[in-house]
């Protein structure tokens, strides 16, 4: 078995993308993610790789689109306001159908917010990420060691479903330190030749990456297309955790930093016999609905706990489909204490 | 008996959609021979961009990729440096490279990215039906100019190849025309040359071409040809902007 390492998240994630076979960066410096691109400026030479700091996080997303076209495996990280930038790339590339993997180590907005983790963005990432009927899959990892396991795996969903992967952080799970675990490096030389991409039609019919269709029926043949990988990736996709349900009537909802803390809160609660456990989405899209609505039987009460004022929330009220009441907490700008979830649970548990 | 004029292999069959009296065509034609000529056909792709000239991967018998507006030039960086060994070129309109992809073509070009720009100047936005490029010249009519480009409010047509020469980064820049079989033959030298350099790995290279919208400029095709020689050259000038012969 291979060796822990104790390592930071951000770093974890280069380490985890390079293993992976990604040999390409392109990215703009933003907090809390800047480790990222410097660790792929120091790595990445040393595998015959390119980092490239572009003039923006546009220019950098439409690398990526090139890159990925091009049939090589490429990673774009950045924080809140740079995602928002890259959003017109991440369009194109999922209207195109390619694979790329972007990570998002969330800080505090709207407008220049601030530099404190956040979940504030999980509309963007699951539903707004920018114009066309299109989905990123977003992989919530919630310690260090998912971070790398989910960055790697990132690589080959993309690759699977040629589209745009997001590996969504927060400012926490990105400066924070844990001992991590990695897998086999893999040659990107072995991985299978894309067939599809742009590498010079040398003996066959050139090769176009479009995402243009002109004609009505040619342009709801690509949408139709695109709904029907969506329900692919819903069907095969989902991935979640559960944490002490079995016999529980409260069940928190929540991901990522917010899923660990809350993980905190409920140990506490069952101390003081309240009957609590915890539903851990991991991918965000494709959102774990049946699971979370196989539940309802046994569950009474849902508590929907993330660091912002209330987004995930819409997802969880949508699978309890106004079985149970469904509840929020959360805060922004300061990261939430385990005693504040007690609180709740608490004050839930009390009228059961 | 010798062959002294051929369709290139480098187009497709396709008919182009271009309006009569349009030079976009005739550019097409060029990069096509020159294509022809280096036989690279099958080591070059292509980038297009959003502009009447959105639809070039259908007449481009090459590999091509669609880009969104003004950022062709950052494509253009994440295919040639996955594929350096390979030719990469953009295809760009005064709006897509002048206005909306300003940042990353100067960025390209101060990279020295070893691709080739071709950037067509008809001073004014065709595909969306004629409105004021960064381009227009003073006084020109427009839909979003309709008493004439007034400097004090639009701005001064902009001379991005002047600006783009100062950098150290590109090896190649020149602005050429094609509204005379004498003009064509000199673009069709500027462009082979800026190919050329990129296959010697010489750094970034652009050649402006000046060009014609007789529809959206209001007048009659023989007419554009006149008007562009007439009210464009004077305002944008024809000739080496920069031109670094020898590697160090
Ligand atoms: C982000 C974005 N903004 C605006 C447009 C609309 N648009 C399409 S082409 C174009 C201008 C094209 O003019 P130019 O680049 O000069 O090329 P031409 O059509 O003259 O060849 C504009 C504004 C778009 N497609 N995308
Ligand atoms: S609108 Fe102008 S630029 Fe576009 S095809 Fe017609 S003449 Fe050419």
């Amino acid at each position: 078995m291979a060796e822990k390492v104790l390592m930071k998240g951000n770093e974890a994630i280069g380490e985890a993308a390079i293993r992976a076979g990604c040999r390409y960066f392109f990215g703009y410096p933003i907090t809390p993610q800047n480790d990222i691109p410097a660790y792929m400026s120091r790595e990445l030479p040393k595998h015959d790789g390119v980092f490239l700091q572009a003039e923006s996080e546009v220019a950098a997303s439409n690398m990526v689109y090139g890159a990925a076209g091009s049939g090589a495996r490429v990673l774009t990280s950045s924080s809140s306001p740079g995602i928002s930038l890259k959003a017109e790339g991440l369009s194109y590339i999922a209207g195109a159908e390619l694979p790329c993997v972007v990570v998002n180590i969330m800080r505090c907005g709207p407008g220049l917010g601030g530099i404190q983790p956040s979940q504030g963005d999980y509309f963007q990432a699951t539903k707004g990420m920018a114009h066309g009927d299109f989905h990123l899959i977003v992989y919530a990892p919630s310690t260090v060691q998912e971070l790398v396991d989910l960055t790697y795996k990132a690589f080959d969903t993309a690759d699977k479903y040629r589209n745009p992967v997001m590996v969504l952080g927060d400012g926490m799970l990105g400066q924070m330190m844990e001992p991590v675990e990695f897998m086999e490096p893999l040659d990107p030389a072995e991985l299978p030749k894309k067939e599809w991409a742009t590498d010079g039609a040398k003996g066959r019919e050139p090769n176009v990456i479009n995402s243009l269709a002109l004609a009505p029926e040619e342009l709801e043949a690509m949408n139709k297309k695109l709904e029907n990988k969506y329900k692919k990736v819903k069907a095969n996709e989902v991935i979640h955790e559960e944490y002490r349900l079995e016999d529980a009537e409260i069940a928190v909802v929540a991901y990522g930093t917010s899923a660990r803390i809350s993980t905190k809160a409920i140990d506490m609660a069952r101390e003081r016999g309240i009957k609590v456990g915890l539903i851990r989405p991991i991918t965000l899209y494709p959102f774990p609905e049946k699971e979370i609505a196989a539940t309802c039987d046994q569950i009474k009460k849902y508590l929907t706990v993330e660091m912002s004022t209330g987004q995930m929330i819409e997802d969880v009220r949508l699978a309890v489909n106004g079985r149970r009441p469904v509840e929020f907490f959360g805060r922004l700008g300061v990261v939430f204490e385990a005693e504040e979830v007690l609180q709740r649970l608490i004050a839930l548990g009390g009228d059961n | 008996m010798e062959k002294i004029a051929s369709y290139p292999d480098s187009l497709t069959d396709k008919h182009f959609h271009y309006c009569p009296g349009c030079t976009h065509g005739t550019v097409h034609r060029l990069i096509a021979e020159i294509m022809d000529e280096l036989d690279i056909r099958e080591e070059t792709i292509g980038v297009a961009p959003v502009g009447c000239s959105v639809l070039a991967y259908e007449y481009f018998d090459c590999d091509m990729h669609e880009a969104s507006h003004g950022r062709a030039p950052a494509v253009a960086t994440g295919i040639k440096r996955v594929h350096p060994d390979k030719v990469v070129f953009t295809y760009q309109g005064d709006g897509d490279l002048a206005s909306i992809g300003t940042a990353e073509i100067v960025h390209a070009a101060n990279r020295g990215e070893n691709i080739t720009t071709i950037f067509i100047n008809n001073a004014i936005y065709g595909m969306t039906g004629g409105q004021m490029a960064p381009t227009t010249l003073e006084g020109q009519k427009t839909t979003t100019t309709p008493y004439g480009r007034n400097l004090k409010e639009a701005g001064n047509p902009i001379k991005m190849t002047e600006m783009l020469s100062v950098l150290d980064g590109p090896s190649y820049i020149a602005r050429v025309s094609v509204h005379t079989p004498k003009h064509i033959r000199k673009a069709k030298k500027a462009l082979k040359k800026a190919f050329q350099r990129q296959l010697e790995g010489r750094g970034f290279t652009l050649i402006e071409v000046l060009s014609t919208c007789p529809t959206n400029w209001g007048i009659k095709p023989k007419d554009a040809l006149n008007w562009l020689e007439d009210y464009m050259m004077p305002v944008y000038p024809l000739g080496d902007l920069k031109d670094i012969e020898e590697v160090e």
